[in-house]
Parts: C-alpha cells; structure tokens; sequence
C-alpha cells in the first residue's frame, strides 16, 4: 500500500493533477481505447456476415481517421474551456493514432481497390479530385507523423508549432475527400463539415480576440 | 399525451398484414398437403436460355444489401424498414400512348407465364451481383394495352407512400422515384418485370410486388415497386439524371469506357469475390443489346 498517500489527496486533485503512475494508466488506457475500432472494423470485415466488407473496411478506417483528427483538434478548446492541462499530453498519441488509421485506409486503396497498380492508382489521382484531395491530405500529414517526436520539437522550435498548423488545411481536405465520394445523401459529411468549422472558427476567433478587443478599446 | 400513447400502442397491436397473410398460407397449406409455408409462397417459373450460367449470389447478400432510398440511403436500411411496404392490394396502372389502357392486379401479374431469369446486375457504384429473378418480359404486358405508334417511351413510377417510406421524409431525390425506357428498349426479351426472386415472391426491400430488371444498364434504371406506367411520346424525366445530369444519364448503360465524373467505371467488385473484375460493355448482354444503339454516340448518351 505505497500509494496511501496518493489515495488520501482528494479526488479533484487526481483529477486536475494525476500522478505519474495514474497518468501512466490514462494513456495505456487511450491506447487501447484507439484501438478497439480497428479491432471492430476486422472483425465485420473478417467475420463473414458483411456483404461487402472491402468497401465496409476501407470506408470504416477512413471515417475514424477523420474522427481522431477532429479529436486531436478538440484537444485545445477543451482546455481553454477548463479541461486540466494534462489532455494536451494526450493530443500526440490522438494525432499519431489519425496517422496510423489515415495509413491502413491508404493501404485498403492501394491493395484492395487498386492491387498496386500503380499506373491506374496515378491515373486515379490525376483524374478523381476526391482521390487527389485524399492524396493531399495523406501527404501533408506525413510531416507531421514525422515531426511528432520530442527530438524534432526541440531541433524545430517556434517553426514546429507553424508546421503543424497544416492540421487546420489536413481536416477541411479530409470532409472535402469525404464529400465528393458520397453519391447523393450529403447528410454525414455535412455533420463532420460542420464540426470542422466550429474547431476552425473558435482558432480564428481566439487569435482575433486581443486585436478586436483592443480596437473596441 | 395519454391519447397519443393509447392510439400509438393501438395501432401497433394491429396484426402486420403481411403476417395475416402468412397465416392465411398456412392454414391453405395446413388445409392440403401440410406443405411448409415456403413451398405455398413458391413461384411455378420455367428455365430461360436468357440465364447466365455464373454461380448466383446468396439470398442473404441480395436482400441485405440494397439501394432502396425510399427506406434510408443506407444499405442496410431497406431490409430493416421495408416490411412497412403494403404489398397488398396492388395495382399498375398502364396508361398514355396506348390502345387498351387498364390497371393490372398484382395477383393477375403472378398469373402471367413466369421464367426464371439469372442475370447479372451491376450498380453504378462499382459492385455487381448474380440474381434469379422470377418475372415475364415487359413486352408480355405492353402487348396485351397495345402500344400506339406515338409509343417513343415508357415512363415508369415508383409508388410513393409517406407513411411506409420513412426515406421519402428527406428530399434526397425528387420523389416519386421515375425511370424510362425508349420503346424499343422496353421491349427488347431481356427486358423484365420481377415478381419474385430464388423462387419465392420478391422481398419488400428488392421492389415488391413488381420491379423492372434491366440487365445491360447499371442497377438504378431498374425501377422497384412499380405502381404506374406510361406510354408516351417524349422521354421521360427520370431520377436519377434530374438529381445529377451531368453524373446520371437517361441511357446509363453499363459501359466501363465511360466513368461516372467521380469515379471509374472499367472495374467492379462482384460481391463475395476478392479480386476486383473488368466491366463488360452492356454489362456483358452487349451481342444481344448492342444493336439497339448502333449509330449512337454512347459517350454523349451515357
């Protein structure tokens, strides 16, 4: 029983400030959380009850890339609105878990839509704006993936926040990909249109704020 | 709010009429040989030497994966609502540029001399299936109203029913659903109405009653639960190029050289298969079919 000291601080102060053995615990914890749909997508792809579970997987680990990306960008307005410092400790592992899930759709194209044929898969890029916008947003996130690591926020400094503004363009290409692939009801990728925009407009709204404030001054 | 509740549990109370009628089978069956349920709901059909001799899909893929937005855009969704359909009593009604304009009862329609008709069908989103229909040629009926010579078209009209369609709450096409055919192409012997499919009446959530199956163009020209046709002179506004014309057009045959303007059309994904097959010009019914548009530019007619 080391951790009777840790148990007798009141639960607010866990809550605020964990201890790095919970904190420890809350990170494992999202790990496999990040997880489970993946586990979910192979399992309805490999069960053998869905009817066409090439395209179920593909547009599945497209969708959740795009949900962790919207996850990674709440990361900020929830702790502007009191969400205990912690969370941003967090926002790398939601961003490299977009990567990773942006990666296996990728692959789902690649091998089982197009089984690597590389002339088609260029053909396609060139020729289908939802491939291209989808390709674009592949490759601005490599960077990204790439530079998420202590070593090279410490060699990039002031740039490495610059750099990873690219988020702001990643997330609009991603509903953009989404809605030029959907045939006619528009309904979802509106949703995560809509949500976009408000992560994005709070972000202009907060870097405003002391410029129109002072000019009402 | 007490009134409400009452009338809601009411009406839930009411027995399903498809479930009356299974029980009207029964106890026809139970009545004669105590034959099972399926066997009475069997459709007598002959062999058709239309039939390709490619392995069908399951019944559970063909009726659990469907487009039927009158019940939701997903594909799941019309094997989830589509029992609210009422089947029964059902009428088409066959009108316009004709001699003998008449309604047909869906019970005079399971009359005529039923075929089995394996074909395939390919969706304009890239997937194929194999399906045994049980139907007649749409010549058999067009026949028998006598087409008069200003017959160019035949326009065709899902029924629209609010209350059993909870998709047609949302606009996401100008309902009633509408296709067309040009005349020739309606009576061309590839050309049917289903009424049933794997030898027993059609599910709801595949077009029933009746349903037109066009096997050359891609899946959406075959238009579900048909309630009006009409004769006409002009071609007909259909839906799927009033939503979209640039994307859909009133030909839309099936045709891997010309893509939909947002993806490629050259291959498809037959369901339950791994790799991915080259489509066939006309769907692969081009040696019967292709005849019908000699002349014609298909690139600007797609």
């Amino acid at each position: 029983m080391a951790d009777s000291t840790t148990l007798a601080r009141p639960l607010a102060l866990h809550w605020q400030q964990p201890g790095p053995r919970l904190f420890a615990a809350i990170k494992v914890s999202l790990f496999l959380v990040c997880l489970l749909p993946l586990a979910q997508l192979l399992w309805h792809a490999l069960a053998g009850h869905a009817v066409n579970p090439i395209e179920d997987l593909t547009r599945g680990l497209g969708t959740w890339t795009l949900r962790l990306l919207l996850l990674t960008l709440c990361v900020s307005p929830l702790r502007a609105l009191g969400a205990p410092g912690w969370l941003l400790r967090l926002r790398r592992m939601l961003g490299l878990y977009a990567f990773f899930y942006a990666c296996l759709h990728l692959l789902t194209y690649l091998w089982l839509d197009q089984f690597f044929d590389w002339g088609a898969i260029v053909r396609d890029i060139v020729k289908r704006p939802f491939i291209t916008v989808g390709m674009l947003a592949f490759g601005l996130l490599l960077p990204l993936a790439i530079t998420s690591s202590d070593g090279w926020i410490r060699r990039l400094k002031r740039n490495w926040g610059k750099l990873h503004r690219l988020v702001y363009v990643i997330a609009p290409l991603g509903v953009l990909h989404y809605l030029w692939l959907v045939k006619r009801d528009i309904q979802s990728p509106l949703i995560y249109a809509a949500i976009v925009a408000v992560l994005l407009l709070w972000r202009v709204w907060r870097y405003l704020r002391p410029t129109l404030a002072a000019r009402v001054k | 709010m007490l009134i409400k509740t009452l009338t809601d549990r009411l009406s839930a109370d009411i027995t399903p009429q498809e479930v009356y009628l299974n029980r009207r089978q029964f106890m026809a069956g139970s009545a004669g040989l105590l034959l099972p349920v399926s066997a009475i709901a069997a459709l007598p059909a002959t062999k058709s030497p239309l039939s390709t001799s490619e392995k069908p899909n399951s019944r559970d893929d063909i009726t659990s994966y469907n487009n039927y937005y009158e019940f939701g855009t997903g594909k799941d969704e019309p094997a989830l609502y589509a029992r609210r359909l009422k089947t029964r009593p059902w009428t088409v009604t066959v009108d316009g540029e004709v001699a003998k304009a008449r309604s047909f009862d869906i019970d005079s329609l399971l009359k005529m001399k039923l075929q089995e008709r394996i074909y395939r069908l390919r969706c304009v989103e890239g997937w194929s299936m194999v399906i045994p229909w049980i139907g007649f040629p749409l010549a058999d009926l067009l026949k028998q109203v006598q087409p008069t010579s200003r017959a160019k078209y035949v326009a065709f009209e899902t029924a629209l029913r609010p209350g059993e369609m909870p998709g047609v709450a949302r606009r996401v096409l100008d309902w009633p659903y509408r296709e067309g055919l040009r005349i020739d192409e309606a009576m061309h012997p590839l050309t049917i109405l289903a009424v049933g499919l794997y030898g027993e009446l059609l599910p709801n959530q595949n077009g029933a009653p009746v349903r037109l199956v066009v096997p050359w163009k891609y899946g959406f020209k075959s238009i579900k639960s048909i309630s009006r046709i009409h004769l006409q002179e002009k071609q007909p506004p259909t839906s799927w190029s009033m939503a979209a014309p640039n994307e859909y057009g009133f030909y839309s045959n099936v045709n891997p050289a010309v893509d939909h303007p947002r993806w490629s059309q050259a291959t498809e994904r037959r369901i339950g298969e791994f790799f991915k097959r080259k489509t066939l010009p006309f769907n692969g019914y081009g040696e019967q079919v292709a005849g019908l548009y000699r002349g014609m530019d298909l690139r600007r007619n797609f």
